[in-house]
């Protein structure tokens, strides 16, 4: 793959997505599982593909490009969010009310666009588990923007949404607009969702922002470290996971989401054998 | 001369049809440590929130700093250590130095980030609390007594001149409520101001320079050494049931 990188744009297209995407979906996954929202963008990652659907309808209905489905995907990825937003309002106690209904929702818009289109021309199998030769030149110019919207976004928001997930009382108290950054929180995820899917596919985008955060979670000390470790993991999982898929010919949503779960599976283990020895090292010492 | 820092003239409150304030008269006043008891559901959670500003009272009058509340906007001048606080989910990924710069989000504002001189700050106030050595421990690890200290030292970084406590000392053992109460009046000395809500009435007269009873309307405000003389069928009255006062004695 790394010689055929500089021969076929399309390879390329895809590496550098890769990697833009191995930063920033750990970077908000750190956020979304502190703040308990892990199945949140499986929702948007469904709303996504109703997006992808409808897109594709108005290409086969109309004969023309209108929108494209990374476009269309994302604009219903947005309207997803605000959605979650407004039913997490609503059910103020069962704020997990919101995530059944978005993502039955989803499949269920994508479905009627399926049908009605009576199938498409293009792999729907790709838009599922992701491909190493969906991005094109116009897409991957399109998550370059959301890539630096979200890392500015991140930077400059930082200490609010730091200090919103950890204690939305005090956040509260000290005069933060707590539903303006939920807002615009949510909103990141759907773009961060909608940039990550070519890749990774609907089905496993939201697994590339939590396990790596999950694998973090176990060995980091404070958030800073397990957002810099998440995006190591998520990164180290991408290259491998694309090349791999790559050369075994598998989509590399499948690859990628597998390299995760080795190393959540390698971290845990090693914590627990380092553990072990440090405490029959105390015990040897104490007698 | 001494200048109030809180004055409620004539505060109610209402949650719906549910009175939880009554024509409340309340001053604190600069380097008062003032104890504010009373029964569950008397009103004290909220008065601390009609003080920070997170409800908006019924009826009433209510200045900060010489200043209507709408009006006010130099939050950072209260420090607040909430019930709550404690009840974080104790898995968070959070060093006791990133939780103690949280403290500081409203004084720097929006897109603003730590200079130097902050980071000193947050140095500053975990010293004081006496938790320089778990600077880069994780909060979840520590134990009750020492995350108190933790988030005390949150509140205290942004300089306040008016340190608001509620039910700080639960879940926090003897010995360390001693520690605690060791730390507070440290603080008091250093020129901050602390109402502590609790509904310890014992530890309270022991320990601050003034007790208020609170059960809808305030039935006492003034000297702890007076509150203990009232008779304990009057504190029942104030309490709406019998009530066992114990006294520390010194």
């Amino acid at each position: 793959m790394l010689m055929n990188l500089f021969e076929y744009e399309f390879l390329r297209n895809t590496f550098f997505t890769g990697i833009i995407i191995g930063i920033i979906a750990p970077l908000l996954g750190a956020f979304i599982v502190v703040r308990r929202l892990s199945l949140i963008a499986d929702a948007l990652s469904h709303v996504t593909l109703a997006g992808i659907a409808f897109g594709l309808l108005l290409e086969k209905k109309t004969g023309a490009i209108l929108i494209t489905p990374f476009y269309s995907g994302l604009g219903f990825s947005i309207i997803g969010s605000v959605i979650v937003e407004r039913l997490r309002r609503v059910y103020t106690a069962f704020q997990e009310l919101a995530i059944p209904i978005i993502l039955s929702g989803g499949v269920g818009l994508s479905v009627i666009f399926i049908s009605v289109a009576n199938g498409f021309n293009t792999d729907l199998y790709s838009y599922l588990f992701g491909s190493v030769s969906a991005v094109s030149r116009q897409d991957l110019y399109s998550i370059i923007i959301i890539a630096v919207i979200v890392c500015t976004v991140i930077f400059f928001l930082y200490k609010e949404l730091f200090l919103l997930s950890f204690d939305e009382e005090q956040a509260v108290v000290t005069g933060i607009h707590a539903k303006r950054i939920h807002f615009i929180f949510i909103v990141l995820t759907a773009l961060v969702i909608a940039a990550s899917i070519r890749i990774v596919g609907v089905l496993l985008v939201s697994a590339l922002m939590t396990l790596p955060v999950a694998a973090s979670i176990r060995i980091a000390k404070g958030f800073k470290q397990t957002i810099i470790y998440a995006i190591i993991y998520g990164e180290t999982a991408v290259i491998f996971g694309l090349v791999s898929g790559y050369y075994l010919e598998i989509p590399p949503g499948g690859t990628i989401v597998m390299l995760l779960i080795l190393l959540l599976i390698a971290t845990i283990v090693t914590k627990k054998v380092i553990a072990n020895i440090n405490s029959r090292k105390h015990r040897l010492k104490t007698g | 001369m001494i200048k109030p820092i809180v004055e409620m003239e004539n505060v109610s409150f209402h949650y719906g049809e549910r009175q939880a304030l009554s024509k409340v008269n309340f001053i604190i006043n600069e380097g008062d440590f003032i104890g504010l008891v009373g029964p569950n559901g008397g009103g004290k959670t909220t008065l601390i929130k009609l003080l920070l500003g997170m409800e908006k009272p019924t009826a009433g009058k209510i200045e900060l700093f010489g200043q209507p509340i709408r009006k006010f906007k130099e939050k950072s001048k209260l420090g607040y250590v909430s019930q709550k606080a404690n009840s974080f989910n104790s898995g968070f990924p959070a060093t006791v130095e990133e939780v103690v710069t949280m403290g500081l989000t409203s004084k720097l504002g929006y897109f603003r980030r730590l200079t130097r001189q902050d980071k000193l700050h947050i140095y500053e106030a975990v010293e004081k609390v006496g938790m320089t050595d778990y600077l880069s421990e994780n909060i979840g690890e520590l134990s009750g007594g020492q995350q108190q200290r933790i988030f005390i030292a949150r509140a205290l970084v942004s300089d306040p001149k008016l340190l608001i406590l509620d039910e700080p000392t639960v879940g926090v053992d003897a010995e360390n409520v001693e520690k605690f109460f060791d730390l507070l009046h440290e603080l008091n000395q250093q020129n901050i101001s602390l109402l502590l809500v609790t509904h310890d009435i014992g530890t309270m007269t022991h320990h601050a320079s003034k007790v208020a009873c609170l059960n809808k309307t305030l039935h006492f405000h003034g000297n702890p050494n007076e509150f203990q003389t009232l008779s304990k069928d009057k504190l029942s009255d104030f309490y709406g049931h019998p009530l066992h006062l114990v006294t520390h004695e010194h």
